[in-house]
């Protein structure tokens, strides 16, 4: 019975090794372990042995099973793991062939830096404005202390829909600043970015349309010394830390003082070349205090409250920002530079 | 405006040496005076040395070129060869040396020419850079030389070959040969053989040389020129009136760029419009001398006014216009003498971008740019009645200018007139009628003040913006006119020009009008955030050239831009310093920042339009009137209503466009002709509309538009209901709309939230789509933002997710080909009941087995309770009596 046993062990053990799938390894259990296995049948004829011998070959008996056992379970895993690994070379793909893309759709360029500095001015406590384009003169002009007979006022500069010259296309955002004087309640923090109109014949650097964003703070106390820091702050956010300004005296008739704000050019750091035209310099925006007298004839009185604004072409800031050369591109849309940025 | 730093180290002392270009453009644009460019003139000319003529020999290889020796200051003489031939021993011309760099960029290196070594170039005028007005007496004459015809027909010369001395040319014209030349009186004195005669004659020409045969004009006495000899051009091509500069009072060895004036640095201003007092030297003398803290030194004129009379008996002035033409200043000069001015004049006026004329002229062009006062000189002879009147232009009148051109005059225009005519268009260009000409013997110089806008009106008109008119434009101070009359006097009499009359004419009905400015030095400070003292205050604005009398500031004549206490400010903060203004927030914030629900609602447009891969666009406003055309709209449509503007640029851009469309056809028909495959494109953008009051009403309309492959009327309907349905609009329902001339009447949708129309899209017309000349299809949607915006559903409140499965049933009715499947589904909703949780479309079908006239629908119903799990028996009840309300609204039968 002993040898029967070590037979049984041999011939099993050698088999299982040798199955090739789950269902071999499956029959060969059910016939040496089954109920009508070959090792049940061994252990029938247990009853032919003497009662010392009995309680040996018994624990022999079990030590074969378990073996078995083991040895099936072995088996089984390493063909399950040589299955999966079969299927998942079968599943490979060229992970180097291009994915299926969505098409997603662009923002225009030059208003993704428009949203650009919204977001700064938003966190700085302003709000934005939108007004009219068709606009009178007297808010285009004459509010913002820009006399009759200025140039700017000429047919051969401004679009204009009446023969009085009274109702015009706006050629600045400017007159947003009287709309919010007059319209808002007082602190006002506000920007308009907007279209405005000059009569300039399209060519790489003019168009007869533009955009401008308009900016302006009226507050009590206000100085401009808080123009200086809240446009170093922006210019700062939209140039990159460390952007050194200067600001120079301009004019504008509607801010007095008025400036200019320059940054030192980042290309050569202030030394000089092609893209600063030598001057180490490149302007950016143009700026003042609110003239008080354009203050008192919104009905604000400039000895409580005073105030600042600037002013900055957007077209500009975009062609800058993605080094696009002709401004023609920004409203020529064709999607093959729409879909660059 | 250019300004010549040698000219201005008269006024302030500022030598370059200390104060480099880059020092003195950045103190002066920060304190105001905005630099755009500095040069240094010497850089446009270097290593151009005069030189004497030692030696002059012909080139052995050559029959016009000579070799020449000379000495340029070092004692080691340098050869030239040159092909010029008014170059003689003695004379001093200027040498381009070895790695010289001329005006127009050229560079001039050693070389050999046939053979001979050259160790540079001899330089002309036009070399130099120069014109005969720049340097007076270089004008060159040129005798033809025999030796150097070259017949037009090689078969029937002019001349015999065989030529001799004392041969005859043609009447009283005979050869003769050159003996000598000498330089005498500014002539040449020459030697000549003619047969058996000597004789010594005088000639103006400079390229004659020993043994030159030329062409002798016995009766006039004169060698001759080119045309004295009807000949052509190329019958002698060596004979030109160009050649080398012959220099006078020069050392050899000299530098020519400093010799012309060339050691200058120029630099060139942007003036803000409100300065025009800084169009001048005088005026950014004073901005320098203030910025770098250095003295003015200005100077006043000094006349003498020696010729007899008064110009009181002489002329008369009336001012007919007291408003255009604010002050008329006029003096009288007489025995005027007519010649080049002086180097140094013409130096300056050429160093700040004018051409030197002559005395006179110059003189007036001197004063200009000195003084920033425009001055005309008119020659009084030609001052009828010896009146002159300041009036506007008659009906009908019209002027020749000096520029030569005739020009018809308007009713507006200011004209400085005798009592018959107009001698000059006030402000802008004098007449070629009263113009200063060689013999020119008495001047009237006026210097008047001009209304600007007037002056600007006229330039603009005649399209003639000239140095005058462009300072005139922008106001100038009539304090100037006087002090500019008499530096241009004495610079008369200085230049030995003429002898002035006494008196002066000054018509200023007027008077000065001085503004003064309360001093608020508090105020000021408020506004620049800064604690400047009173007394600092006060230092900058009396080196302005205010005067300060207690509280009171009495502003200069000239500076009309000041008028009130914040420009006071500008003038304390630009030499204080715009950069030492402390950078500071100065208040707390107190105002919250962010999008209006309005603006939100656009931003989230916007997203949504890009996430089902449309890409922004940005276009013009104003459109052309043919687009209503081109997009077929009808005669009588109130679309055709635009904002027209008065003074377009062109027809593309003169109206304002009422409906976004055309502005999407173009782009995307551009696109299309770029053969971009596909386009998906949107525009926020807005649409004008007239109001009563001649405003406009601006709304903003959301376009969608689209071709390519993969687009259809379905497609673009997708866009729309995902758009619309991620704005929360609630009861979104469609349309067919059969009647909108641009879309086709079969493909074309409105679409309503309720009953609130939202809304247009479709399939453009394929009469549209042959106007654009496309051979394809496109698709597009108009959607009013507002209604969008005001139709945009509240914020989500949250619905239990469900605890119960849903049950499925699929259903196929048949129907009338006609009946919208869109009514279907709403019938199906409405008798589906509440459990009745979606309801969708997954065939129509036509065809086979089917009916002539009647389709197949297939819907999807899905059905759900909240609180139990539906049976079987449920969703037959619900499928029940969706049939049963398909069949009684359409007829329907299932399948």
């Amino acid at each position: 019975m002993k040898e029967m046993m070590q037979k049984l062990r041999d011939t099993s053990l050698k088999a299982i090794l040798e199955s090739q799938d789950p269902e071999t390894l499956e029959s060969l259990r059910v016939r040496y372990l089954g109920k009508k296995g070959e090792l049940t049948s061994i252990l029938r004829q247990m009853g032919k042995l003497s009662a010392e011998e009995r309680p040996q070959m018994g624990q022999l008996a079990n030590q074969l099973r378990s073996e078995i056992e083991d040895s099936i379970e072995r088996r089984r895993n390493e063909l399950s793991e040589s299955l999966l690994e079969k299927k998942l070379l079968l599943e490979t793909v060229d992970v180097t062939m291009p994915g299926e893309k969505k098409h997603l759709g662009h923002k225009h360029p030059m208003y993704n830096v428009l949203d650009q500095i919204k977001d700064i001015f938003i966190g700085m406590g302003f709000e934005i404005v939108d007004g009219p384009e068709v606009e009178l003169a007297d808010y285009n002009f004459t509010k913002l202390n820009i006399d009759e007979g200025h140039p700017s006022r000429e047919w051969t500069d401004t679009f204009y829909f009446t023969d009085d010259s009274r109702i015009l296309l706006r050629t600045q955002t400017s007159p947003m600043q009287i709309h919010a004087m007059e319209t808002k309640p007082l602190p006002i923090r506000m920007i308009a970015p907007g279209r405005v109109y000059r009569k300039d014949e399209v060519d790489a650097t003019h168009s007869p349309m533009f955009h401008q964003i308009e900016g302006m703070v009226i507050d009590k106390g206000v100085t401009m010394s808080d123009l200086k820091a809240t446009l170093n702050l922006v210019v700062e956010k939209i140039y990159g830390k460390g952007t050194v300004t200067r600001f120079r005296p301009h004019h504008f008739p509607f801010t007095e003082p008025s400036c200019e704000m320059d940054i030192q050019c980042h290309k050569c750091g202030g030394k000089g070349c092609p893209t600063c035209k030598g001057e180490g310099w490149i302007e950016v925006l143009g700026a003042g205090m609110v003239h008080p007298k354009v203050l008192a004839g919104c009905g604000i009185d400039p000895d409580v409250y005073s105030g600042w604004a600037f002013g900055m072409g957007l077209e500009r800031l975009a062609m800058g920002e993605y080094k696009i050369t002709d401004l023609r591109l920004i409203f020529e849309n064709d999607v093959r530079f729409l879909e660059q940025f | 405006m250019n300004l010549s730093r040698k000219w201005l180290n008269e006024f302030v002392d500022l030598p370059l040496e200390e104060y480099d270009d880059r020092r003195f453009a950045e103190a002066m644009t920060v304190s105001g005076s905005k630099v755009e460019i500095t040069e240094d003139l010497s850089g446009r000319i270097r290593n151009v040395k005069a030189g004497r003529v030692l030696s002059l020999e012909k080139h052995p290889d050559s029959d016009h070129m000579f070799v020449l020796r000379l000495d340029i200051g070092t004692g080691h003489p340098v050869q030239i060869v040159t092909g010029a031939w008014n170059v003689h021993v003695g004379d001093l011309v200027p040498v381009a040396l070895d790695g010289a760099r001329l005006p127009d960029g050229r560079e001039i290196h050693a070389g050999a020419l046939r053979g001979i070594d050259s160790e540079g170039m001899l330089c002309s005028l036009k070399e130099l850079g120069l014109t005969a007005n720049d340097c007076p007496g270089a004008e060159i004459h040129a005798a033809a030389i025999l030796g150097d015809y070259h017949p037009l027909k090689s078969e029937k010369p002019s001349l015999p070959a065989d030529i001799q001395a004392g041969d005859r040319v043609f009447r009283e014209v005979y050869a003769a040969e050159v003996r000598s030349v000498t330089r005498q009186d500014g002539a040449w004195s020459v030697q000549l053989s003619c047969g058996s005669d000597s004789l010594r004659v005088s000639s103006r020409c400079d390229n004659l040389h020993v043994g030159d045969l030329v062409a002798w004009n016995r009766e006039k006495k004169k060698i001759c020129e080119l045309e004295d000899l009807h000949a052509q051009q190329s019958e002698f091509p060596h004979c030109i009136t160009d050649g080398i500069l012959i220099l006078e009072d020069v050392e050899p060895g000299a530098d020519i760029a400093a010799l012309l004036g060339l050691d200058d640095h120029v630099v060139e201003f942007e003036i803000t419009p409100n300065r025009p007092d800084c169009l001048c030297m005088i005026g950014l003398a004073r901005e320098a001398a203030v910025t770098f803290n250095k003295e003015l030194k200005l100077h006043t004129p000094a006349v003498e006014a020696r010729a007899g009379g008064n110009i009181r008996e002489l002329a008369d002035i009336i001012v007919e216009e007291p408003v255009l033409c604010r002050r008329y200043t006029a003096r009288m000069v007489r025995n005027v003498r007519i010649a080049p001015s002086p180097a140094w004049m013409r130096e300056r006026i050429r160093n700040a971008g004018m051409r030197p004329i002559n005395n006179l002229v110059d003189i007036t062009n001197y004063v200009m740019l000195e003084y920033g006062q425009p001055m005309h000189a008119f020659d009084f002879s030609c001052v009828k009645g010896g009146e002159i009147h300041v009036r506007l232009a008659r009906e009908g009148e019209s002027i020749r200018t000096l520029d030569g051109t005739e020009r018809s005059l308007s009713t507006s225009m200011l004209c400085i007139c005798d009592t018959e005519k107009p001698v000059g268009v006030a402000g802008v260009m004098g007449g070629e009628n009263s113009e200063i000409v060689g013999d020119t013997a008495m001047v009237l110089f006026e210097s008047a003040n001009f209304d600007g806008v007037s002056i600007r009106r006229t330039a603009t008109a005649l399209g003639m913006r000239t140095d005058a008119s462009s300072r005139y434009e922008k106001g100038l101070d009539p304090e100037n006119t006087l002090k500019a009359v008499q530096r241009a006097c004495e610079l008369v009499e200085l230049l030995g020009a003429g002898e002035v009359v006494e008196g002066i004419i000054d018509v200023y009905p007027a008077g000065r009008q001085e503004t003064c400015v309360e001093l608020e030095p508090e105020k000021i400070n408020a506004l620049l955030g800064t604690e400047i003292s009173t007394e600092k205050m006060i230092g900058i604005l009396e080196r302005l050239g205010f005067t300060v009398d207690g509280t009171t500031v009495h502003v200069p004549s000239w500076r009309g831009d000041v008028e009130h206490y914040s420009d006071l400010a500008e003038e304390v903060a630009r030499f204080y310093g715009y950069n030492e203004i402390p950078v500071r927030f100065t208040g707390a914030i107190s105002t919250c920042g962010g999008f209006t629900p309005e603006q939100q609602c656009e931003r989230r447009i916007g997203e949504v339009c890009r996430s089902l891969g449309l890409d922004e666009i940005i276009t013009y406003s104003f459109i052309s009137p043919g687009y209503y055309d081109r997009i077929n709209l009808p005669a009588d449509s109130l679309l055709r209503d635009s904002l027209r503007i008065l003074n377009p640029l062109g027809e593309d851009t003169s109206i304002m466009r009422t409906t976004i469309l055309p502005s999407m056809l173009e782009i995307l028909t551009r696109n299309y002709n770029y053969r971009n495959r596909e386009s998906y494109l949107y525009e926020i953008g807005r649409t004008y509309h007239k109001r009563a009051d001649g405003l406009a009403d601006e709304p903003k309309t959301v376009a969608l538009g689209a071709y390519g492959p993969e687009m259809d009327f379905f497609v673009l309907k997708g866009w729309v209901e995902v758009l619309l349905e991620a704005l929360g609009v609630q009861d979104i329902r469609f349309r067919s709309n059969t009647g909108t001339p641009y879309y086709h009447p079969g493909r074309c949708a409105d679409v309503f939230s309720g009953g609130h129309f939202l809304g247009t899209f479709g399939q453009i017309h394929p009469l549209v789509m042959h106007n654009y000349d496309v051979e394809s299809e496109f698709y597009c949607a108009q959607l009013s933002f507002e209604e969008m915006f005001r139709l945009q559903g509240e914020t989500p409140v949250f619905r239990p997710l469900p605890k119960y499965p849903a049950v499925t049933r699929d259903i196929s009715v048949i129907c009338d080909l006609m009946v919208p499947v869109g009514e279907m589904i709403e019938e199906i909703r409405q008798s589906g009941g509440e459990y009745l949780l979606d309801c969708n479309v997954f065939d129509v079908y036509t065809g086979h087995h089917i009916a002539e006239g009647k389709k197949s629908v297939a819907f999807s119903l899905s059905m759900r309770a909240d609180d139990q799990t539906l049976t079987d028996e449920h969703a037959e009840k619900i499928v029940s009596a969706v049939l049963a309300g398909l069949k009684d609204r359409f007829g329907a039968i299932i399948r």
